[in-house]
């Protein structure tokens, strides 16, 4: 009970920040609570914020452990675009559906130990490294596509975007089931744990035995692999690979999901499920913008605000502010008590 | 100007950190036209003094006076202002500036209200000629090397304040020349009057260009002399502690019980790093204590380094139980069952975010791979005996390591090598900036240690604690080892002797 109870302590600022939004947008847009099925599918606003939250809900997993290293890395929207351009040529070339998968995630995987080679062997710091296959990802995935949007017709690959199963559209699955893969793998392993150590002091790490180095090479694998996953989510959707925007900008998103969750970008303790928590924030904010009927010319300005609000919510300077209001009111009872005892 | 006063003069000046005290009861005094260096071991107290004097530190005790006049420097400008200048370890001038804007900076001569960069290019050569340095004012500082950085940056010290300039090792990073450069600057300084105080490591350039020395040791006051009539030996005694006196131990009548413990387990042959430590030999028997001495920078920290695999050996071989291993990197070190407690705790040591727990789990969870977790039944089990075993306080595993005092984190580093059941634990100044309980405690831990059959290599700049603890002491002197003493010649005493030995010679 008491790691339960330390758990919601922990996860609380998150949670109370997407209740609030959630409860706003219900205030403003009637109906956005509700949800029906049809043809055995469940429908409604907030089943869809569990869907589009996909791409960016699994960025966040491998931003959120390559944060705790104390890294970061800007390539995985371009990496979306890669593995998006390698699954949709596969599938036009005719390949079967697992052969079709596996080489996306492999791709995914080989872009992120560029990475971990670049952060880990060659010391770069990891915003210039990763900031190169920013760069270089979506020249990359153009060379694949040939320079035009390869779009394709394949059902059973589309239904990674778009099917259900069980009544529950696809996406909520995979990007669930591998947040609870890797959450695991984390904390039923020590891999979380010395990756932690590597992120807050990787020198006192590796004197003490830690492979600071295997370490920032699975971070950063990781963190490929979700792209890929996140890549065939987007192409499968629009049945189709945009080499020039799938996934853009979406890395900032997944930062941001992991900062609302209140993982230091120092690195060090990190929570998976916290900064799902800020993806799913993040997406209910664009969704709830748009069915709220205003403009949509607005919509980047509210969503910056609304963050503005959050991370002020969460800032070191409020926390002590609190902090001292209530001791200070703590301080005045207790003068008020002694007061009352001198009397 | 010959005052009755002395040009700078502190009284009782104390200071402490968290509770810990770092400087007590320190008197300093500085006179016209001398120069005086400050000399101690690592955390003897030397950059808090200085610190106070120019202002960086607020002293908690004690008065500064000035020429006669008590003065009370706030911050490093209000130094400034009075006359106190101070040249920093890493040169505090910022490279991507021109060398006029470099003396200039803050108080950039003006011509309606422009800079005036005529004004400032001439007087930047004027000032500079004064140091026998001709150079191009307008170029980037970037473009100089290191000792041509520091007599700019002592030359703005000087014409800023002119009264005091510190300089915090000045010659760490010089070749042989432009040491001899520099101390030309510094002579003419005293020449003309100014108060000069120089930390150091290097007992040669001590000798060769301070008056007076003032030693500190522990955060106290050892003595301040003048150099003339200070042999090098007392010199070094004053710095390492104790009067040269015979001190008996209990381990003096038991050599021949070490030698019986039998072959040496662990043996490192012509063991070195060019440019680190020159090679040498270390054999390692069971359950014994070897302690390495030397002077700040005589290559302790760097033996450790090597044996531990920090740094690779260009030389040499280690061999374990006759069999010949690889110790290439702290991970080989660790399979090989060897410890390292790092003297700098903070940065070397602790992973201050993490738990207690997590803290004393990390080496034993390293070397069991990220495969095989310590369950947390367990991990409570290890971090509850040890926190009880070694009297960690607060005896709280959950609290993250950075809360704790220096002694309760260096028993849970400690700790950390312990639950791996270590051959052979190197600890390198492992009571520095610990308060005495703790030191104790951590003395009587070695000693049982070494009972239960664990070999230790023991790095100290305390004497007494290495005779106290050790059974042999390896010498080291100008990256070298130097001597080897056990049995009765282990005495503070012999120490200095050892250390002294070389340095005199080669100061011959």
């Amino acid at each position: 009970m008491t790691w339960f109870t330390r758990r919601l302590r922990r996860l609380a600022p998150q949670l109370a920040a997407l209740a609030i939004i959630l409860g706003i947008i219900s205030l403003i847009a009637p109906g956005f609570l509700t949800i029906s099925v049809q043809n055995g599918r469940l429908y409604g606003s907030l089943i869809d914020i569990l869907v589009r939250a996909a791409p960016v809900a699994l960025l966040t997993v491998g931003m959120t452990l390559v944060i705790a290293t104390r890294g970061i890395d800007l390539s995985i929207g371009a990496v979306i675009a890669i593995c998006g351009a390698v699954a949709a040529t596969l599938i036009t070339d005719g390949y079967p559906l697992p052969v079709v998968i596996a080489v996306s995630l492999g791709v995914g995987i080989v872009c992120g130990l560029w990475n971990g080679i670049l952060v880990a062997v060659l010391d770069i710091q990891p915003i210039i490294a990763t900031l190169i296959l920013m760069v270089a990802g979506r020249g990359i995935a153009q060379l694949i596509t040939e320079g035009v949007i390869l779009t394709f017709n394949d059902d059973t690959f589309a239904a990674l975007g778009s099917g259900a199963l069980a009544g529950i559209p696809i996406p909520i699955y995979l990007w669930v089931g591998t947040a609870l893969i890797i959450g695991l793998l984390m904390r039923r392993t020590a891999l979380g744990f010395l990756i932690e150590a590597t992120g807050i002091n990787r020198r006192a790490a590796s004197l003490a035995g830690v492979r600071a180095r295997f370490l920032l090479f699975s971070a950063y694998a990781i963190s490929g692999l979700c792209a890929a996953i996140a890549g065939m989510i987007v192409t499968a959707d629009i049945r189709g690979a945009d080499a020039n925007n799938a996934g853009l900008w979406l890395e900032l998103d997944a930062i941001l999901a992991v900062v609302v969750g209140g993982t230091s970008l120092n690195g060090g303790r990190f929570s998976i499920t916290a900064s799902l928590i800020g993806a799913l924030i993040i997406q209910s904010i664009n969704t709830g913008i748009l069915v709220s009927g205003f403009p949509p010319e607005f919509n980047l300005i509210i969503k910056a605000g609304i963050i503005i609000v959050v991370l002020t919510l969460q800032s070191p300077a409020i926390i002590t502010l609190f902090g001292f209001i209530k001791a200070s009111r703590r301080s005045d009872k207790l003068n008020h008590g002694t007061k009352e005892a001198t009397r | 100007m010959s005052a009755p006063h002395a040009l700078l003069e502190a009284r009782g000046i104390g200071k402490s950190f968290f509770g810990i005290s770092a400087l007590e009861d320190v008197d300093f005094t500085l006179e016209q036209g001398e120069i005086h260096a400050l000399l101690g071991e690592n955390g003897a107290g030397k950059s808090t003094l200085i610190k106070i004097l120019t202002g960086v530190y607020r002293r908690d005790r004690g008065t500064i006076y000035l020429e006669g006049n008590e003065v009370s420097p706030d911050d490093v400008a209000a130094a400034q202002a009075l006359g106190i200048g101070t040249v920093y370890q890493e040169v505090n001038l910022l490279e991507n500036l021109t060398v006029a804007e470099n003396l200039f900076l803050g108080r950039q001569p003006r011509r309606f209200g422009m800079i005036d960069r005529h004004t400032m290019r001439d007087r930047s050569k004027a000032l500079l000629a004064r140091y026998g340095l001709d150079i191009d004012v307008d170029a980037l500082l970037s473009s100089y090397s290191v000792a041509i950085r520091q007599i700019i940056a002592i030359a703005r010290a000087v014409d800023l304040s002119g009264k005091v300039l510190v300089l915090d090792e000045p010659t760490a990073s010089l070749d042989a020349n432009e040491v001899k450069g520099l101390f030309t600057v510094l002579r003419q300084l005293r020449e003309e009057g100014v108060g000069i105080v120089i930390i150091t490591h290097f007992l040669d350039q001590v000798y060769e260009i301070a008056n007076r020395v003032t030693v500190l040791r522990n955060g106290r006051l050892v003595g301040s002399r003048a150099i003339s009539e200070l042999p090098r030996l007392d010199l070094i005694s004053m710095m390492l502690g104790r009067e040269l006196q015979h001190i008996t131990r209990d381990h003096q009548a038991e050599p021949e019980t070490i030698d019986d413990r039998g072959a040496p387990s662990i043996q490192f042959q012509n063991y070195g790093k060019k440019g680190s430590v020159a090679p040498f030999d270390l054999d390692i028997r069971p359950g014994e204590v070897v302690g390495i001495a030397g002077l700040l920078g005589s290559g302790r920290s760097e033996t450790a380094f090597l044996l531990f695999g920090i740094d690779r050996a260009d030389s040499g071989t280690a061999t374990i139980d006759g069999e010949q291993v690889n110790i290439t990197s702290p991970e080989a070190a660790i399979v090989n069952r060897f410890g390292f407690c790092p003297e700098e705790r903070k940065t070397d040591g602790i992973v201050g975010d993490l738990s207690v727990a997590d803290n004393i789990v990390l080496a034993l969870q390293a070397r069991r791979g990220w495969m095989r977790p310590i369950s947390s039944s367990a991990k409570r089990e290890l971090a509850d005996s040890f926190i009880k075993s070694l009297d960690i306080r607060p005896a709280d595993r959950e609290r993250p390591i950075k809360f704790l005092s220096g002694g309760n984190q260096q028993k849970a580093i400690l700790a950390r090598w312990l639950v791996t059941e270590p051959r052979l634990l190197i600890l390198d100044e492992p009571t520095r900036g610990i308060d005495i309980g703790a030191h104790a405690e951590i003395l009587k831990m070695i000693e049982r240690l070494c009972s239960e059959g664990m070999s230790l290599i023991v790095i100290s700049s305390e004497l007494e604690e290495l005779t106290a603890v050790a059974h042999r002491v390896i010498v080291l002197s100008d990256r070298r080892h130097v001597a080897e003493l056990s049995g009765r010649q282990l005495t503070t005493d012999g120490i200095i002797r050892a250390i002294a030995g070389t340095g005199e010679t080669e100061a011959a």
